[in-house]
This record gives structure tokens, C-alpha cells and sequence, in this order.
């Protein structure tokens, strides 16, 4: 086996072995634990198809940020030490068969699909192209899912301060 | 195949990561823990994205621009949950989905 192969199985299995556990682990900070081991592995897959500006995006917005607002709210309303009970056996199963039956569909519909993968090399997408892309209002241009992005973002914040504020009535 | 790995293996690996998603978030209980299992969804989406970016279309970025706005989506969705989780443990010192059904009926 190559070692890029070899990077790949090893980002795969560390993927898939970890968002189980984030599923089913009964203590909830454990669980947001692995998840930033998903995160950051699927920023080694970014890194594996040469987007290093797409990995670096996904360590920092997702692992940095999204994980650590999900370990601060964990702190501000869990007690830590407190485990989850058992899932009843009945919802296990029929989940778990809803999640398989529908993960099988998926991959039979993958595997009879005949893709077109080129063998091209990639363009190379350094900050100059991506910078470029995102301000271009022609062809190969960005500009209006940016700026489009940028007032959701906003609209975003502001709407969180003001829900999580406390009222001035109590 | 870009060194020695077919398109399919991303997108089966995409696949799994998706239902395992599915399956926590129809499994917990806890609105924490399920908002985890929609960022499961959420990356699973995003792998596939930009897999089908770089073998497909190499010579564009349509996919890598599209999985960075899915990513600034869920920021944006992560931090108004939160809000909203936050809110909720004050009004019922819970955030079980069970305990919190005042808007029912």
C-alpha cells in the first residue's frame, strides 16, 4: 500500500469509529470530545485532496469555534459527571435500522453510478484564487453567495445576544 | 482514482458519517447532543462536496465554495441554537426534549 492510501484509510477509520462514539457515548462531554476528533480528521482528508485553505477553514471555524460554544454550553447546563440512561432497546433498534436501510440505498445508488473521475491535475487553489473567486462578479465569481453569507452571519449574531439575554422583566 | 483511491471510497465514508448522524440525532435525547449529530450531517455533506470537486471538476472550485458556505451556515446555526439551548435551561432547568414541552398543544 501506498502511504497516501494508507492516510486515507487511517483518516476513514478514525472518522467512522469516532462519530459512533460520539452517538452513543453516555457521558456528554466525552461525546463532544470525539467529535472534534471527526472535525479534525476530515480536515485531513481537506488537506489529502490539496484544499488547504479548506482544512484550514475547518480546523478553525468547526474544530476552534463550533466545538468549543458546544463544550461551553455543555458546562453552562450539564453536570459532567452525570451519565445519560440507557437508550430503550426498542428505539435502538428500529434507529438503527432506519440509519442502515437508508446508508444501504445510499451505497448501492453510489456503486451503480459509473463517475467520470479525471485524472487532471488540480488547479492549484492558493489564497490569491480563492480571494480572487470570492470578489468576482464574472465568470467563476463568488461575490453574491459572499455577501449573501456575510448578512446571514449577522442577522445570525445579533438574533443569538438577543435571545440568549435575559429579560428585564424578571 | 486520484492516488490509488477511487471517487467511491469518499462517498461511502461520506455515507456512514451521514446515518451515523441520523441515527444519534433519532437516539438522544439531549438538544446538545443532537445539535452534535446535525454537525455529523452537516461535515458528511461537506466531504462529499468537495470529493466530488476535486475528482470531477478539478479545473473549478464550484464545491470547495459551496462546502465553505455550508460551513459559515453552521457556525451561524450552532451559535443560535445555542441561544436558544441556553434560553430553555433557564425557563425549565432542563434541556431534555421530554421536559420541555410547554409549546405543545
Amino acid at each position: 500500500m501506498e502511504l497516501n492510501e494508507i492516510m486515507f484509510v487511517i483518516f476513514g477509520a478514525v472518522i467512522v469509529f469516532f462519530s459512533i462514539l460520539t452517538v452513543t457515548s453516555r457521558r456528554i462531554l466525552r461525546a463532544a470530545t470525539f467529535l472534534l476528533f471527526v472535525l479534525v480528521a476530515t480536515a485531513g482528508l481537506y488537506f489529502w485532496l490539496n484544499y488547504e485553505f479548506m482544512a484550514a477553514v475547518q480546523v478553525t471555524l468547526y474544530a476552534g469555534g463550533i466545538v468549543v460554544l458546544i463544550i461551553f454550553s455543555i458546562l453552562l447546563t450539564s453536570n459532567i459527571n452525570d451519565r445519560f440512561e440507557k437508550v430503550a432497546g426498542r428505539k435502538v433498534i428500529f434507529s438503527a435500522l432506519a440509519a442502515i436501510a437508508g446508508a444501504i440505498l445510499c451505497i448501492t445508488t453510489i456503486l451503480q453510478q459509473e463517475f467520470q473521475a479525471t485524472e487532471a491535475l488540480a488547479r492549484e487553489v492558493n489564497m490569491n484564487v480563492i480571494g480572487r473567486s470570492l470578489m468576482n462578479y464574472g465568470e467563476n465569481g463568488f461575490v453574491l453567495p459572499f455577501e449573501v453569507i456575510s448578512v446571514l452571519l449577522l442577522a445570525a449574531m445579533i438574533s443569538a445576544i438577543v435571545i440568549a439575554k435575559k429579560s428585564k422583566s424578571k | 482514482m486520484l492516488y490509488g483511491i477511487r471517487l467511491e471510497y469518499f462517498l461511502i465514508l461520506a455515507t456512514l458519517m451521514f446515518f451515523v448522524g441520523i441515527y444519534g440525532f433519532l437516539t438522544r435525547r439531549n438538544l446538545i447532543t443532537m445539535l452534535m449529530s446535525v454537525e455529523l450531517i452537516l461535515n458528511a455533506v461537506n466531504i462529499q462536496f468537495v470529493a466530488f470537486n476535486r475528482y470531477l471538476f478539478p479545473d473549478k472550485l464550484e464545491g470547495h465554495f459551496f462546502s465553505l458556505i455550508v460551513v459559515a451556515v453552521a457556525a451561524a446555526e450552532a451559535a443560535v441554537a445555542i441561544a436558544i439551548i441556553i434560553n430553555i435551561y433557564r425557563h425549565f432547568t432542563s434541556i431534555n426534549v421530554e421536559d420541555v414541552d410547554e409549546m405543545k398543544y
